[in-house]
């Protein structure tokens, strides 16, 4: 009786199978391998050149996509599809990576030395900044066949200024800034063929790098060579840039500055605006209904990323060598910091999960990832990686500016 | 506090190990695991501004062609004094004067990628 039964549920198993096979054929859609990509991610081997493909749930490595070239400085968009990620180069390489397969579907060579790069509004375009020389060029996302170059003129003998600080803006756009030039850029690629640019001039010295809020209505250049950040309402383009926080650091010697910090991300928490001071131990709070600087927080050396936890209860904080062994958690109510911890020398990027309960932190000479339950505040696990830098994950695809 | 502590122990051992004699003399004082120590430097952190292969960045390009022609002298203060008004920033608190002088050297041979 109990084997008659077997025999015929092995029977149904064995037709099943075949009929599930023959449906499918040979398109190796197994149900079992089916998966999203909301949990997925990249990290960028930084002296390799290669990009892992990791997996959040459970910290695993999926794939390591090599051929990346010189991926010093990398950065990493993703479609909205979340499928794949557009890895920009320093060598000016722009590479399209299909994470589900963990494979390399087309790259291309598109400037000499590049910085970073953005996606459009509606993910069709993909805009790479360039220092070398100096422009941003757009290219199809679909095929990477460039579609316009917007060469950073400036001044009156033709010079080309270095890019940074590339974001896409609501309304099709594109924003960035001129490091020599001291400009902010607004282009508008409804027509991509006929970028339509305007230009904001004297927002300041050097601006080294730039941020758009969640909300994709300001966007702030930090400033380098001189103290502040200029801010432009993307609402209202004819207010022109305002300066904000002139003089920070008025009467006070900047110290060296090893690293440029970054403002990727909003270090946005309710109304605080969290960035940092640029050659100095400390962290800005800004007050965004004033612009007005409303706190600062000593910190344990130059910041380079400022990062808010998702719900923006904590802000992260890494810095420049030589004291880039060291991460500092920064408790927002209180502005006063919780956790000083040591993931190891050479700490260069940190991407928080998309809820934020766990960061992932690496360490380029320990050669690994180090995981942090964010409550906790405990390292929950390592993972291995040659000389990681930047850590990119999916759910970036859906935020304005990222 | 704590950082013009370090600097402070770390100057007072260079200059105890360092003997102030001629160029020549003073990079044999340089380790062979301090010379690794500094070529690490060299790429990942001068290589911050500079490119990782110090191909140029935000800072101009550092290979031997385009450092030919400009005297050793200026290079090394250069690195130690950084570039007023501009992103070039200092060494001398972290670098030895002698310590730079190898890495002036090891820059006009180029680096070995890879290395
Ligand atoms: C924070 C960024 C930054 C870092 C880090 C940095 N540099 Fe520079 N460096 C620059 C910039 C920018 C210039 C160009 C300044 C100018 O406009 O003249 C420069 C210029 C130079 C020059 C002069 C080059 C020339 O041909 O005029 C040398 C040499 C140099 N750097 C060496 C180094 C070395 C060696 C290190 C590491 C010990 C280093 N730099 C680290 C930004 C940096």
């Amino acid at each position: 009786m109990a084997n008659k039964h077997r025999f015929r549920f092995t029977l149904g198993v064995l037709l099943a199978s075949i009929v599930i096979t023959g449906i499918t054929g040979c398109s190796q859609l197994d149900v079992t391998d089916l998966r999203g990509t909301g949990d997925m991610g990249i990290v960028i081997e930084r002296a390799a050149g290669n990009a892992l493909v990791v997996e959040t749930s459970h910290h695993t490595q999926l794939f390591r996509v090599e051929g990346l070239g010189n991926l010093s400085h990398a950065s990493v968009v993703f479609s909205r599809d979340e499928r794949y990620a557009y890895v920009f180069g320093r060598d000016g390489g722009l590479s399209k990576v299909d994470i589900l397969r963990g494979r390399l579907v087309k790259r291309v060579v598109q400037g000499g030395n590049s910085i970073g790069g953005a996606i459009s509004q509606d993910g069709r375009l993909i805009a790479v900044s360039n220092y070398k020389p100096g422009g941003v060029k757009i290219f199809d996302a679909e095929t990477l066949v460039m579609l316009a170059d917007i060469p950073a003129v400036y001044g009156h003998d033709g010079e080309r200024s270095k890019v940074v600080g590339l974001v896409d803006a609501p309304g099709q756009r594109f924003v960035f800034s001129l490091w020599d030039a001291g400009e902010t850029w607004v282009v508008d690629i409804r027509d991509p063929t006929n970028p339509q640019i305007r230009k904001f001039r004297d927002i300041g010295k050097f601006p080294y790098d730039g941020l758009i809020t969640p909300d994709g209505r300001y966007y702030i250049a930090g400033l380098f060579g001189e103290d502040g950040l200029a801010l432009l309402d993307l609402w209202n383009l004819d207010a022109g840039v305002k300066r904000i926080l002139g003089g920070y650091g008025r009467g006070e010697q900047a110290l060296p500055v090893y690293k440029m910090p970054h403002l990727e991300g909003w270090a946005a928490a309710g109304d605080l605006l969290f960035v940092p001071a640029v050659g100095r131990h400390e962290v800005l709070v800004i007050e965004q209904k004033t612009w007005q600087e409303v706190g600062r927080i000593a910190m344990h050396g130059q910041p380079v990323f400022v990062m808010a936890r998702p719900d923006s209860r904590q802000i992260w904080v890494n810095f420049a060598f030589p004291n880039n062994d060291t991460v500092q958690v920064i408790d927002v109510p209180s502005q006063r910091i919780i956790k000083t911890l040591k993931p190891g020398p050479a700490v260069l990027h940190m991407e928080f999960t998309p809820r934020g309960e766990q960061i992932w932190i690496s360490v380029r000479d320990k050669d690994l990832i180090a995981i942090y339950d964010t409550e906790t505040l405990r390292q929950v696990k390592t993972l291995p990686a040659d000389k990681p830098s930047g850590i990119f994950f999916t759910s970036r695809a859906h935020e304005i500016g990222l | 506090m704590q950082a013009v502590f370090f600097v402070t122990t770390f100057s007072l051992t260079l200059l105890l190990t360092l003997s102030p004699t001629s160029l020549h003399a003073q990079e044999k004082e340089i380790s062979p695991s301090r010379q690794g120590e500094l070529i690490h430097l060299l790429k990942q952190d001068c290589g911050s501004c500079h490119g990782l292969t110090l191909e140029g960045g935000l800072g101009p390009p550092l290979l031997p062609t385009d450092l030919s022609g400009k005297p050793p002298e200026w290079l090394r203060d250069v690195i130690l004094d950084g570039i007023p008004n501009t992103a070039m920033p200092p060494w001398r608190p972290i670098l030895s004067e002698n310590e730079v002088a190898w890495l002036v050297k090891s820059m006009l041979q180029g680096l070995h990628n890879g290395q």
